[in-house]
């Protein structure tokens, strides 16, 4: 019970459990290993820093963003493949980095900001920044959170707010602070959305990417909004919006979704929302009521979660101690699922549960293990995106097998199954991966695993219990 | 909820009575083993934003050519369809089947506060939402909820690709992506993925899901690759990839596979420099698999059965930029192919070159009205439902 109440908390405030914690699991509670990972927040976040230079890139950014014209074509395709380069970069640090970090809870809180807070722009800096502006406030006060990530020239120049100017106001911004950042649909209007929009008007960025209020672009008449009325500037309307209980209400049923159970509990959200807006939005005291909880650890929201692609990955790489020589094939995986980190479909951020499901993503999903695990080939081409290559591409390359390469540790399954003895290993490892109670079928797995001696068993079998759809769930 | 293995093997019930009949009677189906009247609509999607204006071209418009002094097709190298406009010389086959009456065009087609954004608008396109609103369906995937809830046969919409696109994904059910039948068998036709999808009994809700899908998944790559060979196509592709899927395509269509929708793309047209060459290219990749896919449809009787709809997710600006080449813009054409149009030619007045939205051509149709149409008369389905709301529907079909 302990154990898989122990993997329940590592599957959804980390990134699910290593190969060590199958020794240690029967003997720390849950509230102890929660206060593990809580006591590994206190130390502070190490930025990224995959851009080089930042302060010509930003530059470079900018121009890449308001004075395209002046530019010669192929300049703004260089610049534009020097971003796309930096982002797959920083893809695949970020992907180290929630693999490796002993700081898992906080990686795993920004992973639901980095999905929450959607932002699809191809500028390497402006993403760098605003990763770590989430990282960096990812158990702190929302409203910090909220006002950085509002500030930040990734966010402005995303939702179009560098364009809304007093004689032309662009609504763009307004409308999705309220509607997916903050309060949700249903608690404001379309006069709401306009007036916002009028106070939000002259945020943006210097050529630097500081944030910038341009007085000159700036509304300073009277609006209405919320039923206040004044000379509001944008940090009024972020504060009028941190006033409205809707707000933690929004947040908080959000991240029951993604931490709890797709399905909201009503009556739980209500009380959490209310203890997080008294709190004046305190991250970390939100997540400690949830993981603190006995509810949550009850049957019904063990096992019930589709993972995510980025949380698959993740998760066998944690089983699985790995050396890649083909880091690059993580992000086919990620095209190939549905989930590549920094390009959400939209402002809405991924939609998930069983909309990650399909007939292609399934069969990439169950063969995944085997391709990681076995360094088995395959044929995936993913669509291009136009966004991205902007024009860029010329033909479709021709479709070739690609190898994913890695030196598997295998050591670890090794040594914690060492005193486990043969006719128990089954059950012991199948209680280790699989979290939802499914009757699956000992004798239909055993006959494609390999005898030949213990170790080839328990690898093949690790394999095996991977491949199959209980293990999609956590 | 979860539907047994063995239940699925009736899918093929319909094949195999078919391949069991004595040969003198099937010889006696030939041609037109499928009854006329089985609707088929194959979407074409243009990724990337093709040029509207040099594909139909306004041959005869001063303000086309003051635009476009040096991208605009002159009117001599065009392939003339009406006095005012010609097509684009890589795209002969369109020309003779306009000049059949086999064509339709409907012009500046798009929708409101249009998004430059590739992605976005491409959203827009395959989810059929405002540009406000963010659905996580698409119009196709809704078709099949509408259309197939519980049917035993989840094959009704077909991506001819690895991945499948936003358009053709429902909130209960999905279509199947394919690169190509025999592939998706292979890969999916494993020992291990059969006995454990047949060892597994009710288990919790998302675990059924998962083997609902699978078990879909399994059936139904062996039933595609089961009907993709009934009928093997006698005529010629070109060795393109595009001619390769209509290939897939018309295999498919010759056989009595129960699907309604094909959905295929080509790309990039996003031709920021250079655009003659990259246009010219993928016109011609276009060209030369359509001809051998029309082809194909006209021997076996299914052409007045099947319409090909063209479209992408906007279309480019009005003037030419510096490097060869024009950047996003919002309203676009589509080309709707069929023998079976009840409109055909110019359906709508070319493009307002003299009445610009900054430079962009305003929209006069919107995309949706088109969708509901195909829906409603073409594909008999509850357009209303599917689209969230009543569009009017329009004639040519």
């Amino acid at each position: 019970m302990q154990q898989i109440e122990n993997q329940h908390l590592l599957w959804r405030a980390a990134f699910g459990p290593v190969m060590d914690n199958f020794s240690q699991f029967k003997e720390i509670t849950p509230a102890q290993l929660y206060a593990q990972l809580k006591k590994n927040t206190l130390q502070k976040p190490i930025p990224f820093e995959i851009a080089q230079n930042m302060y010509d890139g930003l530059i470079k950014g900018i121009q890449d963003l308001g004075q395209k014209q002046q530019l010669e074509q192929n300049q703004k395709m260089q610049m534009r493949k020097q971003s796309i380069d930096g982002i797959k970069n920083l893809n695949l640090s970020w992907l180290d980095t929630m693999v490796n970090s002993t700081d898992q809870l906080r990686e795993k809180m920004s992973f639901f900001w980095h999905g929450h807070f959607a932002c699809r722009v191809i500028n390497i800096y402006f993403q760098q920044e605003l990763l770590n502006i989430i990282r960096e406030n990812a158990l702190g006060h929302f409203g910090d959170l909220l006002r950085a990530v509002s500030k930040s020239p990734a966010m402005l120049s995303f939702l179009n707010n560098q364009q809304n100017k007093k004689q032309h106001p662009n609504e763009n911004f307004a409308r999705e602070v309220m509607e997916l950042f903050t309060m949700g649909r249903g608690n404001y209007s379309e006069e709401d959305v306009k007036e916002g929009a009028r106070a939000f008007t002259g945020w943006g960025f210097d050529m630097q990417g500081n944030f910038q209020e341009r007085a000159y672009f700036h509304d300073n008449g009277k609006k209405t909004f919320l039923q206040h009325t004044g000379n509001f500037t944008g940090d009024d309307i972020l504060d009028i919006i941190l006033e409205q209980p809707a707000t933690a209400l929004f947040i908080t049923r959000k991240i029951f979704r993604f931490f709890v159970n797709d399905q909201a509990d009503e009556e739980i959200i209500q009380s959490l929302a209310r203890d997080f807006y008294n709190s004046h939005y305190d991250i970390q005291q939100l997540m400690d009521a949830i993981f603190e909880s006995n509810w949550f650890y009850e049957e019904k929201n063990r096992g019930t979660k589709i993972k995510s692609p980025i949380e698959l990955i993740v998760g066998i790489r944690r089983l699985l101690p790995m050396e890649l020589q083909t880091p690059n094939s993580q992000l086919v995986f990620q095209r190939a699922l549905g989930q590549v980190l920094f390009y959400p479909p939209n402002v809405s951020g991924w939609p998930g549960g069983n909309s990650w499901i399909d007939s292609s993503t399934l069969m990439v999903r169950l063969r995944l293990p085997q391709i990681m695990a076995m360094s088995d080939s395959y044929s995936i081409q993913p669509k291009n995106d136009d966004d991205v290559m902007m024009g860029m591409e010329q033909e479709r390359p021709p479709k070739t097998l690609q190898y994913f390469q890695a030196n598997i540790n295998w050591d670890p399954l090794y040594r914690n199954f060492e005193p486990i003895h043969r006719e128990e290993i089954y059950d012991m490892l199948k209680g280790f991966l699989i979290q939802t109670p499914s009757a699956m079928n000992e004798f239909t797995i055993e006959r494609f695993t390999n005898q030949d001696s213990k170790e080839k068993y328990l690898k093949s079998l690790m394999v095996q219990l991977m491949s199959t759809p209980e293990y999609q769930l956590c | 909820m979860f539907i047994k293995r063995r239940n699925f093997l009736q899918l093929g019930s319909l094949a195999t009575a078919s391949l069991m009949m004595p040969k003198f009677l099937k010889a006696v189906e030939i041609p037109g083993a499928v009854p006329p009247g089985n609707k088929v609509l194959v979407v074409l999607q243009f990724s990337g934003g093709n040029d509207g204006l040099n594909t139909i071209i306004p041959m005869r418009n001063d303000l086309y050519y003051k635009a476009r002094p040096k991208l605009g097709i002159k009117k001599e190298n065009a392939l003339t369809l009406t006095d005012e406009c010609g097509i684009h010389p890589a795209l002969p086959i369109l020309k003779s089947l306009y000049d059949e009456g086999q064509v339709g065009i409907m012009n500046s087609v798009g929708y409101p506060n249009p998004d430059r954004s590739h992605f976005r608008s491409m959203d827009i396109w395959q989810s059929a939402s405002d540009p406000t609103q963010y659905l996580n369906t698409g119009w196709i995937g809704r078709y099949l909820d509408a259309q197939c809830n519980g049917c035993d046969k989840p094959t009704q919409a077909i991506e001819i690709d690895d991945i499948l696109s936003l358009a053709l994904k429902g909130d209960l059910q999905k279509g199947i992506a394919l690169e190509d039948p025999q592939r998706l068998f292979n890969n999916s036709n494993e020992k291990f993925f059969n006995e454990i999808t047949d060892a597994h009994a009710h288990a919790s809700p998302p675990v059924d899901y998962l083997y609902k899908t699978l078990s879909d998944t399994l059936s139904s790559a062996a039933y595609i690759f089961k009907e993709s060979k009934t009928h093997p196509t006698t005529q010629l592709y070109p060795a393109t990839p595009l001619g390769k899927d209509f290939k897939t395509i018309a295999s498919l269509i010759m056989s009595d596979i129960n699907t309604k929708i094909y959905y295929v793309s080509l790309g990039s047209f996003d031709t920021h420099v250079n655009q003659v060459n990259q246009q010219t290219r993928l016109f011609t990749e276009l060209n030369n698999a359509l001809e051998a896919f029309i082809k194909d449809l006209k021997m076996n009787h299914r052409f007045e059965d099947v319409v090909l709809m063209t479209f992408s997710e906007f279309g480019r600006r009005v003037a030419q930029n510096a490097s060869g080449g024009t950047d996003h813009g919002t309203a676009n054409n589509m080309i709707f192919i069929s023998g079976g149009l009840k409109q055909k030619g110019l359906l709508n007045n070319l493009p307002d070159l003299s009445d610009l939205e900054e430079g962009d051509l305003k929209y006069s149709v919107d995309f949706k009205n088109v969708y509901a149409t195909f829906l409603n008369k073409w594909l008999a389905a509850d357009d209303t439902k599917i689209l969230g709301k009543k569009y009017e529907r329009m004639n040519f079909i």
